[in-house]
């Protein structure tokens, strides 16, 4: 396994957050996170990528121990995420976004050669690489967001709520990007809250309610289990 | 009525005079306003320690310049130009080290245990505060809290003559002047370019514009923060050796009110942004001389703070507002 979460909890302050969560990402894999809000899904992305310190529990990335390794240090390491909100830097230009994601890796060739990558899946963010960040649109800022974190070169890529506030075509094209970078080799842990696309896109996904994780199992399977049908998919 | 007409009369022959030591002076507030600015750009805290980063460079040059054989009163003639480059080189580099040295270890010490416990902001101001104090009053024990004499090393020369006419005197212009002026726009464009341009510049930006999300690139917070302090300190070790320059005697205490006032600047610019301290050194300088030369000399602090208050009324985020990480945008 890729990634191994094993009985993670975290707290804020007084409130518990995570109560003993495990997971696990296979190498290759498409693996969603669905839930509720507030279920524990952003706090999970943002312990694996360092943000949160877990008070117990033990995160293990391509077999290394990283539950103590700084943000940076899991950067390098091969995790990279595009958080909830997309954080994109407002006031930096969409070329300087991208060079943020490649901020940990040395300029030259190779990094030259992913931007113009990135910019072949995203053609609107080359057409708009001189413009700040905050003045493009919902759906370009998660392109943006997306661009930037492969720009790091990761191993696993984590994505935190891609389909927030976009249309639904827009959702439609992401998700069709999220399987192109994956079938370019890109490990993806995925949280949603569109559960309908993030089960039929994932190979295999997890339920959180209320800080647990309460189900699991292929994306087919979990499509078709009743209670997921009835919680999450809005079929009664 | 005839107060003002009265006032004006005095004032209007100094004109040109005011204005360059107002751009002079302006010139130093903004070279330390910078410290301030890049530290809150950053944290969105106010280090009222950077006035002591300012005061150890002005020691820190003074000795070096002792060691080189230049002290005050030693009956040493003013030095040739190739030796003044000399000692001026080896002052800012020793100004600028020590109070870039000084700004890092007040944020290792007094910073950044309390950024590890996430501590409220209150406490990093009453920390920095502490910090100011316990610096100065180290310097003046260190000193007998005696003023020590500086070294006349430039001779001012006048350059040219501003000759505006009217009944406006013409004012000199003089070789420092000029030289502190144009320090504070090189340093001030050197900042700017490494920020805008370089790699750790970029850096800055993104932990003053989201530093979680900063973190997620890989950007290690700690390591910009002391670098952010670490270029405030050598603006500020510049800052120094051209207000030695300019100076006869420098005590223990000289920090505060100039660190105020540079505070001021930065905020009166727009905190958070570089240019916004060049601006408002600059503008501060010039308008406390204006008003001194208006209402009397006495009264050029209280010009300069109702000017701030002013300012902040009609423009809250200060002349050109904004911050750091936007500072492009």
């Amino acid at each position: 396994m890729l990634l191994e979460i094993e009985n993670l909890d975290v707290h804020y302050g007084r409130i518990q957050a995570l109560h003993g969560i495990s997971l696990s990402v296979g190498e290759g894999e498409i693996v969603a996170l669905i839930g509720a809000n507030g279920a524990g899904k952003s706090t999970t992305m943002r312990a694996i990528s360092g943000l949160r310190r877990p008070s117990t529990g033990r995160i293990t990335f391509g077999g290394e121990d990283i539950t103590k390794m700084r943000p940076d240090r899991r950067v390098v390491a091969g995790i990279c995420q595009a958080p909830e909100g997309r954080g994109i830097f407002s006031g930096m230009t969409v070329q300087e976004n991208l060079f943020m994601g490649a901020y940990t890796r040395k300029r030259g060739a190779q990094l030259n050669a992913d931007l113009d990558h990135v910019y072949m899946l995203f053609p609107r963010l080359k057409e708009r690489r001189r413009q700040p960040g905050g003045t493009l649109s919902g759906g370009e800022q998660q392109m943006l967001a997306i661009g930037r974190a492969l720009m790091s070169r990761p191993k696993l890529l984590l994505l935190d709520e891609p389909s927030m506030g976009l249309a639904p075509m827009l959702i439609a094209q992401i998700f069709q990007i999220i399987l192109e970078i994956r079938d370019q080799g890109t490990t993806i842990l995925l949280v949603e809250q569109n559960a309908q696309q993030a089960l039929s896109r994932a190979d295999r996904a997890y339920v959180m309610e209320t800080g647990s994780i309460t189900r699991e199992g292929t994306g087919a399977d979990l499509l078709v289990d009743p209670a997921v049908r009835d919680a999450y998919l809005g079929v009664a | 009525m005839n107060y003002f007409s009265d006032r004006w009369h005095d004032l209007l022959p100094n004109l040109g005079d005011l204005v360059v030591a107002g751009l002079t002076q302006g010139a130093i507030y903004a070279l330390i306003a910078l410290g301030y600015t890049l530290v809150y750009g950053v944290l969105q805290l106010i280090n009222f320690a950077h006035s002591e980063v300012f005061l150890v460079g002005t020691y820190a040059s003074i000795i070096v310049w002792g060691w080189i054989g230049y002290a005050a009163g030693d009956g040493n003639p003013v030095p040739a130009l190739g030796t003044v480059i000399l000692l001026l080189g080896a002052g800012t580099i020793a100004a600028s080290l020590v109070s870039g040295g000084t700004a890092v270890l007040i944020e290792r010490v007094a910073y950044a245990p309390l950024r590890r416990k996430n501590a409220p902001r209150l406490i990093f101001l009453i920390t920095a505060i502490g910090a100011s104090v316990a610096i100065s009053e180290l310097v003046g024990e260190l000193t007998n809290r005696r003023p020590w004499g500086v070294p006349l090393l430039v001779e001012p020369k006048t350059q040219f003559v501003i000759d505006p006419g009217m009944s406006i005197n013409p004012a000199p212009v003089t070789n420092l002047q000029i030289g502190i002026v144009l320090s504070a726009i090189v340093m001030w464009f050197l900042l700017d370019t490494f920020l805008n341009r370089s790699r750790f510049g970029l850096g800055i930006r993104a932990v003053a514009q989201n530093e979680d999300t900063a973190a997620l690139m890989g950007v290690n917070k700690d390591r910009v923060i002391m670098l952010t302090f670490l270029l405030g300190g050598l603006a500020a070790g510049v800052a120094a050796t051209l207000y030695n320059l300019k100076i006869g005697t420098i005590s223990f205490n000289i920090g505060f009110l100039l660190g105020l006032k540079a505070f001021t600047a930065a905020v009166l610019g727009g905190i958070g942004n570089l240019r916004g301290a060049l601006v408002g050194g600059l503008v501060l300088g010039l308008v406390e001389n204006l008003g001194a030369g208006f209402f009397g000399n006495k009264w050029i602090d209280v010009v300069a703070f109702v000017i701030l208050v002013i300012v902040l009324m009609f423009r809250p985020t200060g002349i050109l507002g904004d911050s750091l990480g936007r500072a492009r945008a």
